[in-house]
């Protein structure tokens, strides 16, 4: 088996035993980038020195005997961590050349594990897109279908896992930019409850529904990846102070009795009936495990793209007010006074997507129409929360299809913003109610995958990651491979 | 909701973003669909029901307010567009009388 068809946990294992160096696989999986990159466009940038460094500086470790499941593993960073010495683009002109000064939390914490960074991948701008096809630096292909998106925004992190380029990933989610690419590419996404991840130096689009979280081709490398991951941080003012978990420890944990709520409104006419199918025959495989499954009602489900397309932007609008040219960032050139600075830098750093959002958010949060625009959706949004806290007080998980559709093609929702926004219908309201949601693969539909969403409550994420792993255990639908990337 | 070019140009001046005119339009036609689709919150109701600032309804944690970080003003300027003797550069402000 060669290094890219490994597992995070077998690639662990072949490089304690020996089999090959830190600085082995990671050469190997930077020619593979080199060589299959420019089918898909996965990656922004890739940090072959610091790389091949920290493989050696891993190789060390390892051979000194220390302990630790990451230690010499090369993963890719989605671009919009910041990383010391790597370009940080967040897939904007706007940060084109800006070389952060400090590490992300996730970036660091991962790194003292002894994670290889192999590079950074490609996203829709700022992380506003379910496409990728916003991006600076053009559109993501899926491996499955290059003439089809891979989702987003954290497509490139979603093709470059599915496309064996890397063997894992980081991404963010904040209306399903984990959980949607990793349905449309066929790999387990996780998206934590909000806080589990620290936010610190993940470049803010909506500081309260961003969370980072794994991109894996298994439950149980998630695990692995969310280990070193989560936790308290000091420097994020919204980090969850929650003792973490053995995430790994009760993958196996036996499902009888698991009670699985249906939501009525995920099973609806905007539904693709193939996708619909797919979904329900992996529930059937959860009742075969003595899980019992019941039909929940989450009403306001219609509600949740409306009440995200104004809370995103209200707060992406004064996020993205940090970009003027000044201090870091795109400056356009001879600026005749400051307004012009502001006005010509912010016009021609930002893309289309961007500026739209920007000026949603400032609409809504202008005067006048604060009450009607943000009041309002902070209220609906109170109302998601709770329908999701009556359905926990029945069912221990929730289930349903991640998207409504398997991957569409490129180009085909770009030209219409509304229709592009509808298909996070399904992942919008977890980020508002803050809930852990993940993403694994079932029967792919004419060859695309197909993503089943499990939803907990609150820090419930090894109870989703046990979910997840034992559907694995009946089921290769994560070990499929694109035939041209095997 | 429908939206016209000069409120286009009016949210665009307030956000600091330059519109290009040829673009009005578009933008115009794009933020009224995306107004719309934002319209089917105002059936909803309500009444007496409280924002959620925040998913956990976690309180804002605070330190004591004692100097933690190290001064970094030379790494972080070395990023910057203009600088000069430790300043950031930016057009003149201020008319000389």
């Amino acid at each position: 088996m060669s290094m890219h068809e490994k597992n995070l946990t077998e690639l662990a294992a072949g490089l304690r035993a020996g089999d090959y160096s830190s600085v082995e696989l990671t050469q190997h999986f930077l020619d593979r980038i080199k060589q299959r990159d420019g089918e898909l466009n996965s990656f922004i940038s890739l940090s072959e020195a610091s790389a091949l460094e920290q493989a050696k500086a891993a190789d060390a470790r390892l051979k000194s005997g220390e302990a630790g499941p990451l230690i010499g593993i090369p993963i890719a960073h989605k671009d919009i961590f910041c990383t010391q010495g790597i370009k940080t683009t967040c897939g904007s002109r706007m940060l084109d050349s800006f070389i952060s000064p400090y590490d992300a939390t996730v970036v660091a914490k991962l790194k003292a594990e002894g994670i290889v960074t192999l590079g950074k991948t490609n996203m829709d701008e700022f992380a506003m897109g379910s496409s990728n096809e916003t991006s600076f630096y053009g559109p993501v292909k899926n491996p499955w279908d290059t003439t089809a998106v891979p989702g987003g925004s954290s497509g490139g992190s979603a093709a470059a896992v599915a496309a064996r380029l890397a063997p894992a990933a980081t991404g963010t989610d904040t209306g399903g930019s984990i959980r949607q690419p990793a349905a449309l590419c066929g790999l387990t996404g996780l998206k934590p409850t909000y806080g589990r991840v620290s936010r610190y130096g993940m470049i803010a689009f909506a500081s309260s529904l961003d969370q980072a979280g794994p991109m894996t081709t298994s439950a149980a490398d998630a695990a692995l990846l969310l280990q070193g991951m989560a936790g308290f941080d000091r420097r994020d003012s919204t980090s969850a102070d929650e003792p973490v978990p053995d995430y790994s420890a009760g993958l196996d944990g036996d499902l009888t009795g698991l009670k699985i709520g249906l939501p009525k409104e995920y099973f609806d006419d905007g539904l693709d009936s193939a996708v619909a199918k797919s979904v329900e025959e992996a529930i059937a495989e959860y009742r075969k495990m003595g899980a019992e499954v019941k039909e929940i009602s989450l009403p306001n489900t219609h509600l949740a793209v409306p009440t995200y397309y104004v809370v995103a932007p209200a707060e992406c609008s004064s996020n993205l007010a940090r970009f003027d040219g000044v201090r870091y960032g795109h400056r356009c050139e001879d600026p005749k006074d400051l307004e012009d600075l502001y006005k010509r830098s912010r016009g021609e750093g930002f893309g289309a997507e961007v500026k739209r959002r920007i000026m949603i958010g400032t609409y809504a949060l202008s005067s006048g129409y604060y009450d009607a625009y943000y009041l309002k959706a902070q209220q609906v949004r109170h109302l998601i929360s709770d329908d999701f806290k009556h359905a926990f007080e029945q069912v221990d998980v929730i289930m349903g299809p991640t998207t409504a559709s398997t991957a569409f093609g490129l180009g085909e929702k770009s030209d219409d913003p509304v229709s592009m926004y509808l298909s996070d219908i399904y992942t919008i309201a977890t980020n508002l109610a803050g809930l852990p949601g993940i993403s694994i693969p079932v029967a792919p539909v004419n060859g695309k995958p197909v993503g089943l969403q499990i939803i907990g409550d609150y820090f419930a994420e090894a109870r989703l990651l046990n979910v997840a792993h034992r559907y694995q255990q009946v089921s290769d639908w994560h070990k499929a491979v694109p035939a041209s990337f095997e | 909701m429908s939206l016209e070019r000069t409120d286009v140009e009016k949210i665009a001046h307030l956000a600091r973003v330059e519109i290009g005119g040829e673009e009005l339009d578009a933008i115009a036609s794009d933020l009224s669909n995306i107004l719309d689709l934002v319209e089917q919150l105002s059936a909803a109701d309500t009444e007496g029901v409280v924002p959620m600032a925040h998913p956990l309804h976690m309180a804002q944690r605070l330190r004591p307010d004692e100097v933690s970080e190290e001064n970094q003003r030379e790494l972080f300027q070395s990023i910057a567009p203009q600088t000069e003797a430790g300043l950031y550069l930016v057009p003149k402000v201020i008319d000389q009388v």
